[in-house]
């Protein structure tokens, strides 16, 4: 892989891992997608290099964290507000830059939001397993060994496609909230996070109180919660009556009620199978802002409809296709760097 | 037959809430139409099916296809589909019954009155169904365990369930395909992968819809067949049980 390049890490911390757009469609293997767990970062950071929107780039949890980069490549950030730094230089996230072989990239603790992400043009070329090459953390297959990147570890990366010499050495584009109007507000510093949710089966076994509890508390994010799942801390929901499930199929987004009576909401390295009530469900669009949610903040719930989901879907697919519009002419050098 | 929304990218279709091998069919009758229907016009779109005792979780790509057509869709050839039974695939799974490798073996005949050898017999005895594949890759759940040999899962559960471990919980068998935690009665080992990655088409050794039996073998065998299974020689095809 020499004539490839390759990155090598620096400096880590637990749960960070390569990850692309996962591998979905594995479920009935008892497989789960993993994938990024902002699948919207990371696909605008692929577009900011020039890689398609799945190539597998590094989620980024646990800071600081260093690479040493030894080709001439083409990298940018995206995800929380990570403070980035490429050599001496400090760039704010969302920023694309081209590096010379040798140079270090630091991330540092980010002032919002959860989880950076790192594409490097050409990808982080490790094997694909099943179709991806997400880390799927909890059978150990996928990534870097199926493991969590270690320090000193060394990376291929991926041919590069195109001239690495056309377009700006360095542009930024705006950040996804500046993008999509219908999007309720995101945390920034201590605001709560809303996130839009479908009620799913088992919603209208809650009693009135949890129902009106569910959908007006302040949830806080509980220190446990990882890539598999959420667990949140608030009142305790009761149902009608105990309800034992036998499972059924599991995704990403279902808010699952256990005994404990403090919802769990699955996510990236979801469960395929599980047998807990089903009260709701956060819509596909919102899963990327989620991930975003620091550890011990707080979300609240607001009802939407089958239609408003498939709106934000929507409005979350035009978001990507703009940055796609802009990041092509700044590759090229026939747009201006300003967004 | 109920058909429930699971948000904005899947649909479950339930055919009731117990273990029972006939619902069982009737999931299996739908898989299969499904499976047969998959290229059809009106599934375009859909990504996965995922079996369960009593269920079908259908995920589709919401911006290939319409929803909610395909919940309409769903129910209708549901409905029609019926009881229809698909034919499985019949394994005989090697497993060592071995007290290194069966650490609950003992406590389990003992709690339920019968010899060790009392237990093995009974455990080889039985065909097994499998019921789904789940909670980690290539994990089967099994229905059929013999009704004297069902106890509750352990109180409290074991930080690392070495990998392979055939175990037992309430009236469900199964095998852990990885090392992991678990509270399940472990009562033996198999020197088979029951997941294998490098293998697109079909991860998973078993299959909702299979059956399996064990076949007792010798701490010789096991050793023997592990080596073959960790240098690649062991053929998936040779625990076949055919015609």
């Amino acid at each position: 892989m020499s004539d490839s390049g390759s990155i090598e890490v620096v400096e880590t911390g637990l749960l960070n891992t390569v990850q692309d757009l996962g591998r979905p469609g594995l479920r009935k293997f008892g497989v789960g997608s993993a994938g990024a767990m902002d699948g919207f970062a990371l696909a605008a950071a692929n577009l900011m290099v020039g890689n398609p929107i799945g190539a597998a780039g590094i989620e980024v949890t646990t800071f600081p964290f260093r690479i040493r980069i030894n080709a001439r490549r083409r990298i940018a950030a995206t995800g929380a507000d990570a403070r980035f730094v490429v050599g001496d230089q400090m760039l704010p996230p969302w920023w694309s830059i081209r590096v010379e072989p040798g140079t270090e990239i630091r991330f540092e603790a980010p002032r919002h939001g959860m989880r950076g992400y790192l594409a490097v043009a050409g990808g982080i070329a490790v094997a694909e397993v099943l179709g991806s090459r997400s880390t799927d953390l909890k059978a150990g297959f996928g990534g870097a060994d199926g493991r969590m990147l270690e320090r000193g570890q060394s990376l291929p990366l991926g041919s590069r496609e195109g001239d690495c010499s056309a377009g700006w050495d360095c542009f930024g584009i705006a950040p996804p909230e500046k993008r999509m109007p219908l999007m309720p507000p995101l945390d920034v510093g201590d605001g709560t996070t809303v996130v839009r949710v479908l009620p799913a089966a088992e919603h209208g076994e809650l009693t009135d109180e949890a129902r009106t509890a569910f959908w007006t508390s302040e949830w806080q994010l509980s220190t446990s919660s990882n890539r598999v799942g959420y667990r949140l801390v608030g009142p305790a929901l009761r149902l009608h009556r105990p309800i034992e499930l036998l499972s059924h199929g599991i995704l990403p987004g279902v808010i699952q009620l256990p005994p404990s009576g403090q919802p769990m909401i699955q996510m990236s390295d979801a469960n395929t199978c599980g047998g807990y009530p089903k009260i709701g469900l956060v819509i596909g669009a919102d899963l990327w802002r989620l991930a975003q949610v620091r550890l011990g903040r707080r979300i609240r719930f607001v009802e939407v409809s089958l239609a408003q989901a498939l709106a934000a879907r929507d409005e979350l697919d035009a978001a990507l296709a703009a940055i796609r519009r802009t990041t092509s002419r700044l590759l090229t050098k026939t747009g201006w760097p300003a967004n | 037959m109920r058909l429930l929304p699971l948000g904005d990218t899947a649909w479950t279709v339930e055919f009731g809430d117990r273990v029972d091998p006939a619902l069982h069919g009737r999931v299996l009758g739908l898989l299969d139409a499904l499976e047969k229907a998959k290229a059809d016009e009106e599934f375009v779109g859909v990504v996965d099916l995922v079996p369960t005792f009593r269920s079908l979780t259908v995920c589709y790509d919401p911006s290939a296809c319409d929803g909610a057509r395909l919940g309409e869709t769903l129910r209708n050839l549901a409905e029609k589909a019926g009881a229809a039974r698909r034919e499985g695939r019949h394994w005989h799974i090697p497993v060592c019954f071995d007290d290194d490798l069966a650490p609950d073996l003992a406590d389990l005949a003992q709690a339920k009155g019968l010899t060790r050898e009392a237990v093995i017999d009974l455990l080889t005895r039985t065909t097994f169904q499998v019921y789904m594949i789940g909670f980690m890759p290539g994990f089967p759940y099994m229905g059929g365990l013999p009704a004297e040999l069902e106890m509750p899962r352990l109180s409290t559960p074991r930080q690392a369930v070495p990998a392979r471990s055939l175990a037992v919980a309430g009236a469900m068998c199964a095998i852990y395909p990885w090392e992991s935690p678990g509270g399940w009665r472990l009562l033996g080992r198999t020197p088979v992968p029951l997941f294998s990655a490098q293998n697109e088409a079909s991860p998973s050794l078993l299959a909702s819809g299979d059956e399996v039996r064990w076949r007792a073998i010798a701490r010789s065998e096991f050793t023997e067949l592990e080596a073959a299974a960790a240098r690649g020689g062991l053929s998936r095809d040779s625990l076949l049980v055919k015609g």
